[in-house]
């Protein structure tokens, strides 16, 4: 109870005012001890009547105004545009900035140094970072992690885990090939047996944050049958490159494996269960993606609605006229439901997991769907100004094309959903 | 975030299943008495009317078994819990929150009995999406109102003996929205005339009513004079989350999977052409995120906070899928979509399917056009100036 109370902490308005010298007020009295009185459950329900409740609990909300105000105040639109010019869209201080506020290990057990969160906190703050459009290999590393937590041995979890929860590793997951076939169809990469482990050679493609990870979660084969396992950056053999993509903010490559002995104590799903393990995996990392397309898309609404209630033509601000209003309104309407799907596909992910990926497919499906238009509208309301390098717009709709792909499109998604559907 | 049930709500929902399997059971279906039976069941149960206040025949239940009733019935395919749809959605609400006591004692164990329809006259020739700006006049005159005007679109206006009608008694306020004032008119009142539009999908449900010199009591006024806005929106207000269409739109789904399973074109079933599994897919998304927001608002309902312009979502969503829908069924069976009852042919039977390619505007245009929906939001929620 100690420890799980000093990481909670971590995340509260306090302890941002240490690390990030802001001038938040400390958490009132009363929000404390509520607090206090949760359980250790993540998603436990603050709410006491104990009826069904689709909202945030009061620490989830903390949560989330603690993330919005970190990135209005540390993290601000120049300050994203520097990071974004840099090779690897990556800036260390914010990484330890993040790392102190618990953000890298917040779904990792207690005993690994993390927070002990689940899976609906991180959507909660994958929310806030996405709607700064905030570099950072975040997403990545808590994947990485969630990886290992779930089907790591306890020796896997003491070595890989507390190096992740304090931001000194940056993890991220391989799982796609050039063929890019998300699934265990899509893994070629085979393990050539070497004594106690196997040697993998070939290439991993589209890895996220692939130049600054020290740690990759590999989707290979053993034997035949599809293996997770874990390859340190530092290993014999390794090498990664990354590319700029559509979206500044992000980065993606290759990984390439020369002959690279993966120990047997390095692999964390094999035997049979490797393709339920890859399964589960895509489905933590769509939901993940999708929560900071929410972000970024409630953003991109703000921004296009705030200049439709500044910019007059015709007399009268634009956001007058129906031609404006309405395809603002059908965002709302998306955005809403996206954040209704995810959240549900989140929750899912400890409490149901046999409906997770039904869930996910319909929110990846529905929220990529979403992004696209909204992206597009959203530059194309603002007239001209919407498509100069220096409005923040368009950044959104680069964002919407990076989102679109990651872990399976609307397309993907949507034929998933038909089979797993039974039609 | 929880979205499971409390043990007494867990309890309750198995009360209404045991009900269900007793009283929907085939044999009891066979009765030719049967819809009276159940409407007398249900009505002993006290679920007609679950949150009305007891005192006037109703449940006085909470919100979430209200919810948990309506879903469990809406999955088992059960009749109505009774036959005055417009009494119970949204007149009877309106009554209970700003009837007298005489009104509440007279009209609210009738619509809870189904002993009689209400229709529901707010749009006007020259005010439909714009109600506001209504025209039809009631003046005073001693203990009663004098009604001229028309109203249009009522729906099932000849089959009804009340209609809730929204009349305009001070021509002179600044603001449209004042000097609107909520009447209770018996539909057999001299000088009331009710003539049957004919719809597109060949049904008379909606008509014109006609006001001539109509006398309505004053006690017949519901809330204040000039206050009929509020009257107007807290009823349809009660038109609430929409969570209790997912479980009959999860259905048609269902029905429509199945359709485009055995129906084949060009040697294949047609659930193999990539268009139709999108659209299907598709379909099964909003219907569940129809889902999921309506427990988002009914959250906020159980908090206490009211309900306000964000249901405008779900009614935006279940305008596609009525259009939606309605459609695929036609596109799935292809040319033979074309007919009207299908042909005498092998395998070309009677459409089983209703004809939703028509039937959607009743759902897509009552209560208020899309378009209406998205000034709601941009207006009420985004913050957009009024056009």
């Amino acid at each position: 109870m100690e420890e799980s109370l000093q990481q909670r902490e971590r995340l509260l308005p306090g302890n941002l005012a240490r690390t990030a010298g802001t001038g938040c007020e400390a958490p009132p009295p009363l929000l404390v001890s509520g607090l206090l009185a949760t359980s250790g459950r993540a998603n436990a329900n603050l709410d006491t009547d104990g009826s069904m409740n689709f909202g945030l609990t009061d620490e989830q909300q903390i949560l989330s105004n603690v993330a919005r105000r970190f990135i209005e105040e540390r993290a601000p639109m120049p300050k994203v545009r520097d990071v974004m010019e840099s090779p690897e869209a990556f800036d260390e201080n914010l990484w330890s900035e993040m790392a102190g506020l618990g953000w890298c290990g917040l779904t990792v057990d207690e005993k690994y140094g993390g927070a002990g969160l689940g899976f609906v906190d991180l959507a909660v703050l994958l929310e806030e970072t996405g709607r700064g459009l905030l570099p950072g290999p975040l997403a990545s590393t808590s994947l990485a992690a969630a990886a290992i937590s779930e089907f790591g041995s306890d020796e896997q979890k003491q070595r890989y885990l507390p190096s992740l929860a304090d931001g000194s590793a940056i993890g991220t997951l391989a799982l796609l090939e050039a063929s890019d076939t998300l699934g265990p169809e899509g893994v070629a990469i085979t393990g050539a047996k070497d004594g106690a482990g196997h040697r993998l050679t070939g290439t991993k493609s589209f890895v996220h944050d692939a130049g600054i990870a020290t740690l990759f979660v590999v989707a290979c084969r053993f034997d035949g049958k599809i293996a997770l396992a874990v390859v340190p950056s530092s290993a014999d053999g390794v090498t990664s490159k990354t590319y700029r993509t559509i979206d500044q903010t992000k980065r993606l490559g290759d990984l390439k494996l020369d002959n690279v002995l993966v120990p047997e104590g390095d692999v964390l799903a094999s035997a049979g269960k490797g393709d339920d393990a890859l399964l589960r995996l895509i489905d933590l990392a769509a939901v993940a993606t999708a929560a900071e397309m929410v972000g970024a898309m409630d953003r991109a609404l703000e921004i296009t609605t705030g200049y439709a209630k500044e910019r007059i033509q015709f007399g009268a601000p634009i956001g007058k006229y129906q031609g404006v209003k309405h395809p603002l309104a059908e965002m709302f309407v998306d955005i809403e439901t996206s954040r209704s799907l995810v959240y549900y596909a989140a929750w899912c992910v400890a409490e149901n997991p046999e409906a997770l990926p039904v869930a996910t497919a319909r929110a990846k499906a529905y929220a990529s769907e979403a992004f696209t238009r909204i992206g597009i509208d959203g530059v194309q309301l603002h007239g001209a100004i919407g498509f100069t390098a220096e409005y923040d717009i368009q950044l959104y709709l680069k964002r919407s094309k990076w989102a679109l792909p990651a872990f399976g499109d609307s397309a993907f998604h949507y034929e998933r959903l038909a089979r797993l559907g039974g039609y | 975030m929880d979205f499971k049930l409390t043990a007494e709500e867990e309890a309750f929902r198995d009360e209404v299943r045991g009900f269900i399997k007793e009283h929907l059971s085939p044999d009891a279906k066979k009765n030719p008495n049967f819809l009276a039976g159940w409407l007398k069941a249900v009505r002993e149960k006290r679920w007609v009317g679950f949150n009305w206040p007891p005192e006037y025949g109703g449940g006085g239940g909470g919100i979430m078994e209200q919810v948990i009733l309506k879903e469990e019935m809406s999955k088992a395919g059960a009749p109505p819990l009774g036959l005055c749809m417009m009494g119970l959605q949204w007149v009877g609400p309106a009554i209970i929150e700003y009837g007298t006591e005489e009104q509440k004692r007279k009209f609210l164990p009738d619509i809870l009995d189904s002993k009689y329809q209400w229709c529901t006259g707010y749009s006007e020739p020259q005010f439909g999406s714009d109600l506001a700006s209504l025209q039809c006049k009631a003046v005073r005159d001693g203990d009663e109102y004098v009604v001229n005007g028309q109203k249009i679109w009522t729906s099932l206006a000849a089959w009804s003996s009340w209609i809730i009608l929204l009349t305009r008694t001070d021509f002179t306020t600044a603001d449209k929205h004042e000097g609107i004032t909520c009447l209770l008119v018996e539909m057999n009142s001299p000088g009331l005339t009710v003539r049957p539009i004919k719809n597109m999908a060949g049904s008379s449900h909606f008509a014109e009513v006609f006001f001539d010199n109509v006398r309505v009591p004053v006690e017949n006024r519901l809330g204040d004079e000039g206050k009929g806005w509020a009257v107007t929106i807290s009823a349809l207000a009660h038109e609430r989350s929409g969570i209790s269409e997912v479980a009959g739109l999860v259905d048609q789904l269902q029905e429509l999977v199945e359709l485009a399973q055995k129906t084949t074109r060009n040697g294949r079933p047609v659930s193999e052409h990539p268009q139709i599994r999108l659209r299907l897919a598709k379909a099964d998304a909003v219907i569940e995120g129809m889902r999921l927001n309506g427990q988002r608002f009914l959250t906020k309902q159980l908090k206490g906070e009211p309900l306000t312009s964000e249901t405008s979502i779900n009614k935006l969503h279940r305008a596609f899928l009525a259009i939606e829908l309605g459609d695929l069924p036609l596109e799935i069976r292809g040319s033979a979509g074309q007919y009207r009852d299908g042909s005498d042919e092998p395998g070309m039977e009677r459409n089983r399917l209703p004809s939703g390619a028509l039937d959607w505007p009743n759902v897509v245009i009552g209560g208020g056009t899309p378009n209406i929906q998205r000034n709601i939001i941009a207006e009420r929620i985004l913050g957009l100036p009024k056009d």
